[in-house]
């Protein structure tokens, strides 16, 4: 285990950046439910960032324990959800991704501006003692302890692979797909589009949200700065290059993508150009990202072709 | 069966249905006829809740429509297919059969994620039903086909499978020969029989009248968003507000 562990901290993979490689692959799943279902909804940064602040001021405020805090966390995203999902589920493509986008900013912005909400609300009603600080505005929540853990993040990637592998097999899932290649003819077909829209966006957000609550417990500090329209880019391009052609598509892209900039770390100042050469090359040539199972079928069959070449030169080298 | 009372669909300034009265009776087959852009595929979207009308009243099997979404008046019993075929290219051809059961099942994705048996026991269900299905459409060969690679006829008759997947008791074809050649649609016609045999309601769109003559009891005649005529293929045939408004009216004698 040493030997794989220095290894990889010699390419710049130390436990951290490890650790962030999997909180970035739950955070790529919880897009991949909505793109599943045909929603380009970029509103998973600011339901991570409710996740994140949710378990982050229970466990330092209020004295939760760990999992409890982090699954309230999963559970307040899935609530606020409810109310975005009913307006926004009707827009479609680009349109839906803007205004998205715009949940994104406004959850940011009440984060930031949270204490003097309350501090206003206080004066209204002459409440006479002191608003409390919540959320600290920019400078955000310090000081917190690290309690994420790399096996319970694999445990997490690993219940959550189950659940998509079962979701795509069930009436659940069809009723997704056929939503994704035709709104209307799904309809049609007795689907009921908005509740299976909804549901898909709300069990998105509760992924996103677990995401989040994960990543404020591992880097000690929690800012709104983090959680903008950035994150929500950064959460789409790892199912870009990961690709959703297959579940597992955005688990590589997630860890791929957060590991990336570290293994290029020695390249300085160019590390951001090779991210960004990267994901176009992936956009344009290989647009089924790297969990797609036809290039994987292709790697095989050139895998298999060198063996057989290699093997060939063997026996001929013995004929001669 | 179904039943159009005074319905009317607007577009901005442009009257697409106006005052449309239809009655459809239970166990016949109803043609719809009427030049292009007649507002056939607007009254077919009207009826199924894709569209909803303006102003009138639908009504199917007594219960008002005209407000409802397209997947409650699916599950009161109506299907249609398109005239642009508009199957689940990404699925297989069986894949498109099972979805289209989906109010048939009640599985939810609890069911799937622990496996209870009732998961199981409705997908191997759903699944039997489509392959009998594919079977009376002669489609079984190509069953783990993607529904897209299919040859155009097939998909055709694909599209009428995947109506008759949701247990309808109506069925609306729109422009079910579109692209077939004559013994292809002489086929389909038999396929159209053997659904109203076995009690199915059918309004058939269409442009080719062999087909029309063949099947419908009774047909209506649409242009510029009116009903213009209604009758027999005979009396449709000799009548002449029909024929002027296919072939337009003859100038001053």
């Amino acid at each position: 285990m040493d030997f794989i562990s220095d290894t990889l901290a010699s390419v710049g993979l130390n436990e951290f950046v490890i650790t962030l490689m999997f909180v970035n692959a739950i955070l790529a799943m919880s897009i991949y439910l909505t793109l599943y279902g045909g929603m380009f909804s970029l509103a998973n940064a600011g339901f991570m960032a409710i996740g994140s602040y949710v378990s982050v001021i229970l466990t330092q405020n209020h004295g939760w324990p760990f999992f409890p805090a982090i699954l309230a966390g999963m559970v307040a995203a899935g609530l606020i959800a409810i109310p975005i999902g009913l307006p926004v589920l009707r827009l479609r493509d680009i349109y839906l991704a803007i205004a998205t986008i715009g949940f994104v900013e406004i959850t940011r912005i009440m984060i930031l501006n949270f204490d003097k909400i309350i501090a206003e609300v206080y004066t209204r009603l002459n409440i006479d003692t002191e608003p409390p600080k919540i959320t600290n505005g920019p400078l955000g929540i310090i000081g917190i302890p690290v309690e994420t853990k790399l096996e319970y993040l694999v445990g997490t990637v690993i219940i959550l692979s189950y659940f998509m592998i079962r979701m795509h097999r069930s009436r659940f899932g069809r009723a997704l797909a056929a939503i994704r290649q035709d709104e209307n003819v799904a309809a049609s077909q007795g689907i009921n589009v908005v509740y299976y829209k909804n549901v898909a966006f709300i069990l998105g957000a509760m992924i996103a949200g677990l995401g989040g609550g994960f990543s404020g417990h591992l880097s000690r500090i929690i800012q709104p700065g983090s959680y903008g329209f950035g994150t929500a880019v950064d959460i789409l391009a790892y199912s870009v290059l990961g690709g959703i052609t297959s579940w597992y598509g955005p688990i590589l892209g997630g860890l791929a993508l957060t590991a990336l900039p570290e293994v290029l770390r020695p390249l300085k100042e160019y590390t951001g150009l090779i991210n960004g050469v990267v994901l176009l090359i992936f956009i344009a040539y290989l647009p089924g990202g790297l969990g797609d199972p036809a290039l994987w079928r292709s790697v095989r069959k050139t895998f298999n072709r060198l063996v057989n070449f290699i093997n060939k030169g063997k026996t001929a080298d013995a004929g001669a | 069966m179904l039943v159009l009372k005074h319905v009317s669909r607007q577009f901005g300034g442009l009257m697409a249905l106006q005052n449309v009265a239809m009655h459809i009776p239970t166990g016949q087959i109803v043609g719809l006829i009427g030049p292009n852009g007649a507002g056939k595929t607007t009254l077919i979207n009207c009826m199924t809740g894709l569209d909803h009308p303006t102003a009138g009243e639908i009504k199917f099997d007594e219960t008002p429509i005209q407000k409802k979404p397209a997947h409650r008046i699916t599950a009161l019993g109506m299907a249609r297919t398109y005239q642009n075929i508009r199957l689940f290219g990404e699925m297989t051809v069986l894949e498109n059969l099972v979805v289209a059961q989906h109010g048939l099942g009640r599985a939810t994705l609890v069911d799937s994620l622990i496996l209870t048996p009732r998961h199981r026991r409705e997908n191997e269900h759903l699944r039997e039903n489509g392959f009998q299905l594919l079977k009376r459409f002669h489609l079984e060969q190509n069953a783990d086909v993607l529904a897209g690679n299919l040859p155009y006829g097939d998909q055709r008759r694909l599209e009428m499978a995947r109506a008759l997947a949701t247990n309808p008791k109506l069925i609306l074809l729109d422009e079910p020969t579109a692209g077939m050649n004559p013994v292809e649609t002489a086929e389909l016609g038999e396929q159209i029989l053997r659904m109203k045999a076995e009690g199915k309601t059918l309004m058939v769109v269409e442009h080719d009248m062999s087909l029309i003559a063949q099947v419908c009891d009774e047909i209506y005649v649409l242009n510029f968003g009116q009903i213009i005529a209604h009758g027999t293929h005979e009396e449709i045939k000799n009548n002449s507000v029909v024929v002027e408004a296919y072939l337009g009216q003859e100038e001053g004698e």
